[in-house]
């Protein structure tokens, strides 16, 4: 691990004193950037903990929350409002890593997070994101999980996060602090397709520290999140759904949200295949050719072939069983 | 750096890389907790800060200045083991025993998460109040925990004995 200098942060403008540097990181629960420090992957020469920053959560005057970038997945996943009217954000957050990760693990590092790509971590291989321009030995390599939409020349990796997965499905916007201020960015503008920088990852500019997640009111109908591993319990997804589904008395479809973890270089919002849902009759035919829809243009690689199929039968199987559920 | 290491106050001046995990075995002497992976996979490294289980193979000491810790050595009161403890041995709760301190603190950890109503990805009713550790909800909350000698059978009687929604009632 490469030597570096250690700052406390108490609030956001100390934060952003020490921050400001090309080669300074913020530090949250250190579940991966520890990690990928002790790998080299990251050789930050500033690291500036920001775990004593943005721990609330806080009730938004809009009906929606807004939850410190400090908070730790653990206590967001027990906070009673984010229990009972945001259970897709919990069950998707219980779905990731093990206790103890969850334990150290802060909102703003699960946003912030890289993937777990292998080749990506492995010093002796070709990594574009790693070492731009050096190529990638994924994509003729052992790349069973990895992405099949979006994905580029230069990178087929995946977005390893379960909670953004339930953030993208309900639009929330993340509330970044810089050296020019603060602004906000749509869920669906901070994580970016790979193209030809997969090292740029977020729309997060250096030097700038999330602050917070603001979930917006809670959409009308029922949500499910389903993720599919290789096994039961502390695995990353395969192809993993969060959906929100509100279907009228009628059995017509009001409002659907949908979006697939496991499967992009980022939280992949299903819009063409929530565009084909809404005014439809809410029926197993409507999932499936929306499911379908939605993966028309997916890309397998050598390996991940199966993903196309899981990815649509999930997103049908889980819409199916929200539909019922509403019936 | 100065922190609280199984109610004993200690003072360490180390190297800003060290780990927690390398603090407690190489700096304080105190190697009950184990290194196994090293990256955060196998939870051999579980400790418990402030009375919350973390790996401490993922923490940078420096982040934990200040704080409370509690290893496995701090879990028995002086000769007599701590309830978890005696369960492991009657269970029969491993076999190398390298996982083991992990697997104590771990459950440790989990029944105080339990008790104060923390769910589960496996949890039928998330804003239900009140817990309990059903056979289901004790193997997802231990899943963070490996054991390679396939001790499990034995790790979840004890712990479901200890702290179980069926477990019989015992005295203090």
């Amino acid at each position: 691990m490469t030597p570096f200098t250690y700052f406390r942060a108490d609030d956001t403008a100390g934060a952003l004193r020490t921050g400001a540097g090309a080669d300074a990181r913020y530090l949250g629960g250190g579940t991966n950037l520890v990690d990928l420090m002790r790998e080299g992957i990251e050789r930050p020469r500033t690291l500036v903990d920001v775990t004593a920053v943005s721990t609330e959560i806080e009730d938004d005057a809009d009906g929606g929350l807004v939850i410190g970038a400090g908070v730790t997945n653990t206590a967001l996943a027990s906070d009673r409002r984010v229990r009972t009217r945001y259970p897709l954000v919990a069950r998707a957050i219980l779905a990731g890593a093990s206790a103890q990760i969850r334990n150290m693990a802060t909102v703003g590092g699960n946003l912030l997070q890289r993937t777990r790509c292998t080749y990506f971590y492995d010093e002796a291989a070709a990594c574009n994101k790693r070492v731009p321009g050096s190529g990638c030995d994924a994509r003729e390599g052992f790349n069973r999980i990895h992405a099949i939409l979006g994905a580029s020349s230069a990178c087929v990796a995946t977005h390893p996060s379960d909670l953004c997965i339930a953030l993208a499905a309900l639009d929330a916007e993340v509330t970044v602090v810089g050296p020019d201020g603060e602004r906000r960015i749509a869920f669906a503008d901070l994580h970016l397709l790979p193209g030809e920088t997969p090292e740029r990852e977020t729309s997060v500019r250096q030097g700038e520290l999330i602050v917070a997640v603001h979930l917006p009111a809670p959409p009308v109908g029922r949500s499910a999140y389903r993720k599919v591993r290789d096994r039961a319990s502390y695995a990353f997804a395969l192809v993993s759904v969060a959906a929100v589904l509100d279907v009228g008395e009628d059995r017509v479809v009001r409002d659907v949200r949908l979006a697939l973890g496991g499967v992009a270089h980022k939280p992949w919002r299903a819009t063409r295949a929530e565009a084909m849902l809404r005014g439809r009759f809410a029926d197993e035919a409507a999932f499936a050719a929306a499911a379908a829809a939605e993966l028309a243009d997916a890309a397998p690689l050598r390996d991940n072939g199966f993903k196309i199929e899981l990815a649509r039968r999930t997103i049908a199987a889980v819409l199916y069983e929200l539909a019922g559920e509403a019936a | 750096m100065d922190l609280t290491v199984n109610g004993k106050p200690v003072s360490a001046e180390v190297d800003i890389r060290t780990s927690l995990l390398d603090l407690l075995r190489e700096h304080l002497d105190l190697p009950g907790t184990k290194k196994g992976c090293n990256q955060g996979a196998c939870g051999a490294c579980t400790v418990l800060v402030d009375g919350v289980r973390i790996n401490s193979c993922l923490a940078l000491a420096v982040q934990y200045q200040g704080r409370s810790i509690t290893t496995v050595e701090g879990l028995a009161d002086g000769d007599t083991l701590h309830p978890l403890q005696a369960a492991f041995i009657e269970h029969d709760g491993f076999q190398c025993g390298y996982c083991t301190p992990g697997q104590l603190c771990s459950a440790v950890g989990m029944a105080d998460e339990l008790a104060r109503g923390v769910p589960s990805y496996v949890t039928d009713v998330l804003a239900a109040d009140t817990l309990s550790l059903t056979h289901d909800e004790l193997r997802e909350r231990m899943s963070g925990n490996l054991c390679r000698c396939g001790a499990h059978n034995g790790i979840v009687a004890a712990i479901a004995a200890t702290y179980g929604a069926d477990r019989p009632a015992v005295s203090a």
